[in-house]
């Protein structure tokens, strides 16, 4: 089994109960969903991509969204029974939930857990009940604790966002906050600083000047604080934003940076198999319709040539902190490292203290993790 | 058929910007017959679009009217529109030498102005009879009779005769034909002599060629006539003498006295001279007409495509440009910030935004722009004399002897309100105050500026410290001896010459300060600290850092959507396009144009 090429399979759920003011991931708010029509729609889907990819191993499944905690289990277990009838799963095949950390959902996480869910992704998003207000979250900090406290007792690996380096956020508010979120014992973390992005609520607010972000300086600050902080506490940044112990890295996320194959199965959904990119249709009916018109809800469907394999190789590897295996990137873009950047310029990167490197790996410093897409910028050829 | 003397009448209009020049000349036209209101475009006689806008006149133009007087004669006015601008100063006197009189249209609210001023006063050093017009005299504002006595008080011409318009709705319009008959002298000439003709202006048309626009002083211009240039030496053979109504009318002479157009198969205007005597060439004139002068570029600037695939394109583009403009020069230079482009002369500032505004607009051009410079002569130690356009050209200080730079007189006329600031302003600038009267709420000031102080942005802090109410004109007085240093701009130790520039020893400090800041704001952080120094020769007078980059990244991989982050990537990389590599510094493009824009902001 170990032979066969490894493959990510990701869910996409694209439906919230309200939608978030900073939050532009493809999320719909619908009074009435046919949950058995999903279901079904998801499968179909799903059996789509394994005629196309027949003898993968499965090394992880993650049902993203959108809120995928508002799925009855039930549903979730037909879906990763499915994946598991098309593929083989690994032995230790890590399936994430995302899930809102609210009571309700809470309530679901046994459910979750007999359906297969080993792992489980919390938004808890801040620990401190203004800006959850503030950034439109449905949950309070003593809600999300307790959800917190629940999803330890069922799933073996827990980890939960925050967002940071929010409005009117001090260093020492931030310090204190992450200080607390390293005492809960959870062995990953997913530390965001809060990104203004277009046609969101929030990016109208700022345009209008009514949220005031820290300036560079200060997000300089408590992105520097957060790596000493998490690493000091045994959660070393893995990632740009990612903070595991040891061996509790994401392995579904690391698909992506390492740029192996994943399928993205579900509304918005994208993928990246056989040197082809993917994505579904956005909007909810639209899937279901191309689902029900072609049977798949592809939208777009684009061989990708070796260079731009290689752009995306580079882009995606740099963020680890491992940095880019020369050997593996070659394999999976049929372009070396060295034909990808501008070598002059690597030269100077190191010269600069930015990235370190050598034959068989190329590797952002400390120094340099903080101006990864300026570094990306001047590396690339 | 030749008009007879004692019914022409040649006159131009003065007039400072918005006080109703060109509405009265289109009124004159229509009244006259020249075109019907359908025919009348918005202001016939400025045909750039950059004319329309900026309600300037670039070149010189004339129309033909013929009215019938009250006294029953049908009289041939023929009117000349000049240039309203000092950088044309020389333009504009060709076209006043052609006239023998001329309209002082002045707004009823505004009353005169410095560049009304400036122009008058070349009329009347013409000896032209000036017919004082009042114009605007029904907005609610107007106040003619103050208008009146200011025209007194400050030009000294009796406003007696002066007549009362609104060019807007018409009214008096008749009477201003009336008074041009009654006021202005006919022009003298003979008809038997042998052809003198003076060449007003001319420009390229791309059905005619080259278009020359004459006054006959004596003799006459007939098609097949063979004509000689007296001052450029060449002979042409006229092929087509005719009038603007103000569209063309081929007619088959111009006699004395008269204005109107020849082609003679010129193809460039370089090949005319402005000031030029035209003669007979088997028959010339003894005397050429007095005044021709070689018009001189004054200021000086590099012009850079942006894009440096554009390089031909823009030597393309000036050379068609100078086609019709030959009062500008282009020569090749090179830059190691800006790659290949061309060092350019204009006339003035006006004249250079001008030309720059055109490449951009009608040759779809995108420029740089370097600070404008002026001409400086300096005696070098050797004996020998040079001229320096290009502050890149400097030579060792240690080989010059001197250097001197070109002087004007500065008339300002400013509501006293901003006197005291401006004042300021000309003393900062190396001023010598010359004169300063007061004329009912006004203050007409004279001073004596280095033309260099003046091209650096002088114009645009008098507009801004004046709320744009103070008018500013000037002449050239000369070269005169100046403590002037070449300061250089170094970002990251690497001196860039688009930037360096000549300045006056004492205002070098805070040109270099103020540099050094400007591109502190201008250049985007790296990942290294980028010193910005400014220094003449070997000393550093002014430092600016910029600090290193700290954070550029993105927080979120937005799932799997590498698409995404790939679009990120390539808008930082088009960015960097845009951007000039200095040694290892990237400079936008923007920074030098902002740069060397200056003054907005201080």
């Amino acid at each position: 089994m170990p032979d066969l090429e490894p493959l990510a399979v990701y869910i996409h759920w694209p439906f919230c109960v309200s939608k978030c003011p900073y939050c532009d991931f493809n999320s719909h708010v619908r009074a009435t969903i046919d949950e058995a029509g999903w279901r079904d729609a998801l499968l179909a889907d799903l059996a789509f991509e394994a005629a196309l990819l027949p003898g993968r191993r499965v090394t992880s499944i993650f049902f993203g969204g959108g809120t995928p905690s508002l799925m009855d289990p039930a549903t979730t277990g037909a879906v990763i029974d499915a994946v598991a009838r098309h593929w083989s799963l690994d032995a230790d095949c890590e399936i994430t939930l995302e899930a809102n950390p609210n009571s309700v959902e809470a309530a679901r996480f046994a459910g979750y857990a007999r359906a297969g869910f080993g792992r489980v992704s919390l938004g808890l998003q801040a620990l401190d009940d203004a800006a959850l207000k503030q950034l439109g979250r449905a949950h309070s900090v003593r809600e999300g604790l307790a959800a917190l406290d629940i999803a330890q007792a069922h799933f073996g690996r827990v980890s939960f966002d925050l967002i940071y380096d929010r409005p009117g956020q001090t260093r020492a508010a931030w310090e204190a906050e992450l200080a607390r979120a390293l005492g809960f014992g959870t062995e990953h973390l997913s530390l965001y600083q809060l990104t203004i992005e277009p046609s969101t609520a929030f990016a109208r607010l700022h345009a209008d000047g009514k949220l005031v972000l820290p300036d560079a300086d200060t997000s300089a600050d408590l992105f520097e604080l957060t790596q000493a902080m998490t690493a000091a506490a045994g959660l070393p940044a893995y990632e740009v934003s990612n903070h595991a112990r040891p061996g509790a890295a994401s392995r579904h996320n690391l698909a992506y940076w390492r740029y192996d194959d994943y399928i993205g199965v579900g509304p918005g959904a994208h993928g990246r198999r056989l040197a082809t990119a993917t994505e579904r249709h956005k909007k909810p009916e639209n899937w279901i319709s191309a689902l029900a018109a072609t049977g798949s809800g592809l939208n777009v469907e684009a061989p990708l040539d070796a260079e731009t394999r290689a752009t995306e190789a580079l882009l995606m590897g740099l963020r680890l902190a491992h940095g880019i295996d020369a050997a593996h990137f070659a394999a999976r873009t049929g372009r070396t490292l060295e034909a990808t950047i501008d070598t002059a310029a690597r030269d100077r990167l190191v010269a600069q203290g930015m990235i370190e490197a050598r034959t068989d790996r190329l590797q952002l410093t400390p120094q340099g993790r903080p101006v990864v897409n300026a570094v990306l910028a001047a590396l690339h050829r | 058929m030749t008009a007879s003397l004692s019914q022409i009448r040649n006159f131009s209009i003065i007039a400072h910007i918005d006080h109703g020049k060109s509405t009265l000349a289109d009124r004159l036209i229509q009244q006259t017959g020249g075109l019907t209101a359908r025919e009348m475009s918005e202001q016939v006689l400025d045909n750039m679009d950059i004319e329309k806008e900026r309600g300037i006149t670039i070149k010189s133009q004339t129309v033909r009217l013929d009215y019938t007087a009250s006294d029953g004669k049908v009289y041939v006015l023929n009117l000349m529109d000049t240039p309203g601008h000092v950088d044309f100063a020389y333009e504009v006197s060709r076209s006043l030498a052609a006239c023998e009189g001329a309209l002082l249209v002045v707004d009823a609210a505004q009353g005169v102005e410095a560049q009304t001023l400036a122009n008058v006063y070349q009329s009347i050093e013409h000896d032209h009879i000036i017919v004082p017009v009042i114009n605007k005299v029904d907005l609610p504002a107007a106040e003619p009779e103050r208008v009146k006595a200011q025209i007194e008080d400050v030009i000294g011409i009796s406003t007696d005769d002066a007549v009362m318009t609104s060019a807007k709705t018409g009214l008096g319009i008749g009477d201003v034909l009336e008074a041009i008959v009654k006021f202005i002298p006919p022009p003298k000439g003979d008809f038997d002599a042998p052809l003198k003709a003076m060449l007003v202006d001319s420009w390229y048309d791309p059905y005619l060629g080259v278009v020359i626009l004459v006054r006959v002083i004596d003799g006459k211009l007939v098609k097949g006539q063979e004509i000689m240039m007296m001052a450029a030496g060449t002979k042409h053979l006229v092929d087509r003498v005719g009038v603007f109504r103000p569209k063309i009318e081929v007619i088959d002479a111009l006699g004395p006295g008269e204005i109107g157009f020849i082609t003679a198969q010129i193809k460039e205007v370089a090949q005319t001279n402005v000031g030029d005597t035209i003669t007979d060439a088997k028959k010339p004139t003894a005397h050429a007409l007095p005044g021709f002068k070689e018009v001189q570029p004054v200021v000086f600037c590099g012009l850079f495509p942006v894009d440096a695939a554009e390089f031909e394109k823009l030597r393309d583009s000036l050379g068609r440009l100078r086609l019709n403009d030959a009062s500008f020069s282009f020569e090749t230079e090179s830059s190691a910030a800006l790659g290949f482009g061309f060092r350019c002369g204009f006339l003035g500032l006006l004249h250079l935004e001008i030309i720059q505004e055109r490449l951009t607009r009608e040759y779809d051009l995108d420029l740089i722009t370097t600070a404008p410079s002026v001409v400086y002569k300096m005696l070098l130690r050797d004996g020998r004399e040079i001229e320096l356009h290009n502050p890149s050209d400097m030579p060792d200080p240690s080989t010059i002897e001197l250097i001197e730079e070109p002087w004007i007189e500065a008339t300002i006329f400013t509501p006293d309100e901003y006197l005291g600031s401006i004042l300021k302003l000309c003393q900062d600038r190396r001023g010598i105050q010359k004169n300063l009267t007061y004329v009912g709420g006004r203050a007409q000031i004279t001073y004596e500026l280095p033309l260099n102080e003046v091209v650096f942005d002088f114009y645009d802090r008098l507009k801004s410290i004046s709320r744009g109410y103070a008018s500013f004109d000037y002449h050239q007085i000369g070269h005169r001896e100046g403590d002037l240093v070449k300061m250089s701009i170094m970002v990251n130790a690497e001196p860039v010459d688009a930037l360096s520039m000549i300045v006056h020893r004492g205002a070098a400090e805070a040109r270099g300060r103020h540099m050094c800041e400007r591109m502190k704001d201008l250049i985007p952080r790296h990942l290294f600290k980028i010193p910005i120094q400014a220094a003449i020769g070997g000393k550093v007078i002014a430092r600016e850092t910029i600090a290193a980059m700290r954070k550029d990244v993105t927080a979120k991989c937005y799932g799997g959507d590498i698409s995404r982050k790939k679009k990120l990537l390539d808008k930082q990389k088009e960015g960097k396009k845009r951007m000039r590599q200095y040694g290892s510094v990237d400079i936008p493009q923007e920074a030098f144009i902002a740069a060397l824009r200056m003054g907005d902001d201080k």
